[in-house]
């Protein structure tokens, strides 16, 4: 039990408990499968990228460039598939190589120039997004192949609701599980997983990690190339979900993700960070979005809300964190005085 | 090795380094359009363009010596702009208001700087006292007054300002456009608070080694917050600048300075892990910026295509400091 107190994943599930009470208190509606499930659907493009950014951020590193890769992936998949026929595994294929490939961009100038990993991202975003805009015009896609309209709305199972209506598990929501196992199972049970912590502990200076026979270029190539694979899973999800492609629509969005990850616990400055963690961010800016439009509140508000979650909780965990450090430092005295 | 180390050491010396780069933009320039590049047109636009990005480029400069970054710089100014422009509307509405509102035009301009400060200490203060990441309280505190700056103008544009405030952005002293003296101004300011002061001293001290600084009988939290306030200021007078100039304010003005003033602070050799960098290769850096800009604007660059090459630009700057370090590192 005291274990779990100290955990902060505790504490973003008791929020996201209480804020569940609350909205449903207000309007039942909210607190139904069929709204649960819709949640899960809307929030799987999000809540695909936050899996990306988790690792990244246990590498101690940020990216910020992840939505300008999922826009370009995004992009030049939907003038494939329109312009040549294919299927949802060429669509996929497409944009996970895209990703693929401007990952290991960044994780190249990261590594072999030792910039910081935010300003790396931050050029990178604007060069992958610039270019984007310049080469396609800034045009918007509207008619997405017949096949590909049919493969978003395609239910693991369907349910009815007392209208008659069917709703059920969409198949976007199945591709997220899906990203979530997979990074599930890489952190875990893997020895490149387990070095991500440890470089990622490390904090700047790598040559700990270094010593203990990590190779820091694998991991950082694992680490950024895994983002472009989670963006570019995302920019087709974000397609499958709108059904109309805007090189505008992503960008800008990247910050949502970084605080869905951070109000999970995890650390900007590298070594912590959980899936459930994430999860549970995700969450709970998704029941906050969800429960404010429920509640009526005017979607101008939406920022403010979220501005002050970020700041309450990362206000939070940096207090927890310093409570820590001064524990560690009064055992020591005790030890040595 | 003598003889290597005099023949290199220009490369160490910012400012001549930076010199020289200005001056093959400038012989670009010539080359590439030299009739409409010096015409007297183009160079007034260039002096009223450069102060709002140099003064927003001034105050991230400032936090990155202390070691840190301020994401909510444009967000700030953004918010100092709007309640100037509040307080404009309030006093002088633009529909019945007849004088030049000098008075008024002084009353915003202090409730702007007021909220300017006001952001710098909340910023200041999640960093000094609670220990937040300057990354994310300042990534917080741009979320959160974007969403303030949407609500106070539920999205919509406010414009029409006295001419008194409109003389800030767009009128000049002898030819010289004031903006551009309030950069100087306030360039001339921040370079002797940074340069010639304890305080001054202390940031850079803060930047190079924060537990060596704490060490040396120094408050880090009053540093940190009297640096963070001074951002704020100054993204105050940015704003000032540049809502006199749109003659408008609304949320979200600016938003793509945020990486020039980035790249500005990079290239004039202000080290992002804190502590090195001088107010005189930030100006060098931010003329030189100009220029390519107004080169760009000139060839009629695609606007996108320019976002990508400041990009390019600062992924580039990155890699020659990198090597510079390294070169260092040989002579030594």
């Amino acid at each position: 039990m005291r274990r779990l107190m100290q955990r902060h994943e505790t504490y973003v599930f008791l929020a996201v408990v209480a804020l569940t009470i609350v909205v449903t208190a207000l309007n039942p509606n909210f607190f139904t499968m069929e709204n649960f499930l819709d949640i899960l659907k809307s929030c799987s493009f999000l809540g695909i990228m936050a899996i990306g950014v988790l690792v990244v951020l246990i590498s101690g590193g940020v990216d910020i460039s992840f939505t300008a890769v999922a826009t370009v992936g995004q992009y030049v998949m939907a003038v494939v598939i329109t312009r040549y026929t294919g299927n949802i595994a060429l669509a996929f294929a497409i944009a996970i190589a895209i990703g693929l490939v401007l990952g290991l961009i960044n994780a190249a100038l990261i590594y072999f120039f030792n910039i910081p990993t935010i300003i790396v991202s931050i050029g990178t975003l604007n060069v992958f997004y610039g270019l984007l805009i310049v080469f396609s015009g800034g045009k918007w896609i509207y008619t997405l192949p017949e096949w590909f309209r049919k493969f978003a709305e395609t239910r693991v199972f369907t349910l009815f609701n007392s209208n008659g209506i069917p709703y059920g598990l969409s198949i976007v929501t199945l591709i997220w599980i899906f990203v979530i196992v997979l990074a599930a199972l890489i952190l875990r049970y893997t020895v490149l997983g387990r070095s991500l912590y440890a470089v990622g502990g490390c904090g700047f200076d790598k040559g700990p990690a270094e010593r203990a026979g990590i190779n820091i270029f694998r991991v950082q190539v694992f680490v950024y190339t895994f983002m472009g694979f989670t963006a570019g899973v995302a920019g087709v999800v974000q397609a499958l979900l709108v059904q109309t492609v805007a090189p505008n629509s992503i960008v800008g969005k990247e910050l949502n993700v970084i605080a869905a990850v951070v109000l999970g616990g995890a650390s900007l400055a590298g070594g912590a960070g959980t899936i459930v963690g994430t999860l549970l961010g995700v969450f709970l800016l998704a029941i906050l979005s969800n429960g404010l439009t429920l509640m009526r509140v005017p979607s101008y508000w939406y920022d403010v809300v979220i501005g002050l979650v970020i700041l309450t909780s990362v206000s939070a965990s940096a207090l927890q964190q310093r409570r820590k450090g001064k524990r560690a430092i009064a055992v020591e005295d005790a030890q040595h005085g | 090795m003598g003889e290597v180390r005099n023949r290199f050491k220009w490369i160490h010396n910012e400012f001549a380094l930076l010199s020289i780069v200005m001056v093959a933009v400038l012989v670009l320039m010539a080359v590439l359009n030299p009739v409409r590049f010096f015409r007297i047109g183009n160079l007034q636009t260039m002096a009223f363009q450069l102060p709002e990005l140099g003064l927003l480029s001034l105050g991230m400069m400032v936090i990155m010596l202390t070691g840190g970054i301020n994401l909510s710089i444009i967000a700030s100014a953004n918010l100092s702009g709007i309640i100037a422009a509040l307080v404009l509307h309030a006093l002088a509405p633009p529909e019945t208001f007849a004088g030049s509102g000098l008075g008024v035009t002084l009353i915003a301009v202090v409730a702007a700087v007021a909220a300017g400060l006001v952001v710098g200490l909340a910023n200041g203060a999640l960093v000094a006292y609670v220990g937040v990441s300057p990354i994310l309280a300042t990534l917080g505190m741009m979320t959160l007054l974007g969403g303030v700056n949407i609500v106070m103008t539920k999205g919509y544009v406010i414009s029409g300002f006295p001419s008194a405030f409109l003389f800030i952005g767009n009128g000049t002293i002898l030819g010289v456009p004031f903006p551009l003296l309030i950069f100087a101004g306030a360039s001339a300011v921040v370079g002797l608070i940074m340069e010639r002061t304890p305080f001054g001293l202390e940031v850079y001290m803060l930047g190079t080694n924060e537990t060596a600084t704490r060490y040396s009988a120094v408050s880090v939290p009053r540093v940190l917050i009297r640096s963070y306030v001074i951002s704020g200021v100054l993204a105050a007078v940015a704003a000032m600048v540049m809502i006199s100039r749109f003659n408008s304010a609304k949320s979200g003005y600016g938003e793509s300075y945020l990486l020039v003033t980035i790249l500005a602070a990079v290239l004039g050799g202000t080290s992002v892990y804190g502590g090195f960098g001088k107010i005189t290769g930030l100006v060098l850096a931010l003329v030189i910026l100009q220029m390519v800009s107004s080169g760009l604007n000139l060839l009629q660059v695609n606007a996108f295509l320019t976002q990508a090459i400041w990009g390019m630009i600062l992924v580039a700057v990155m890699i020659g400091q990198f090597y510079r370090v390294k070169a260092a590192a040989r002579i030594r």
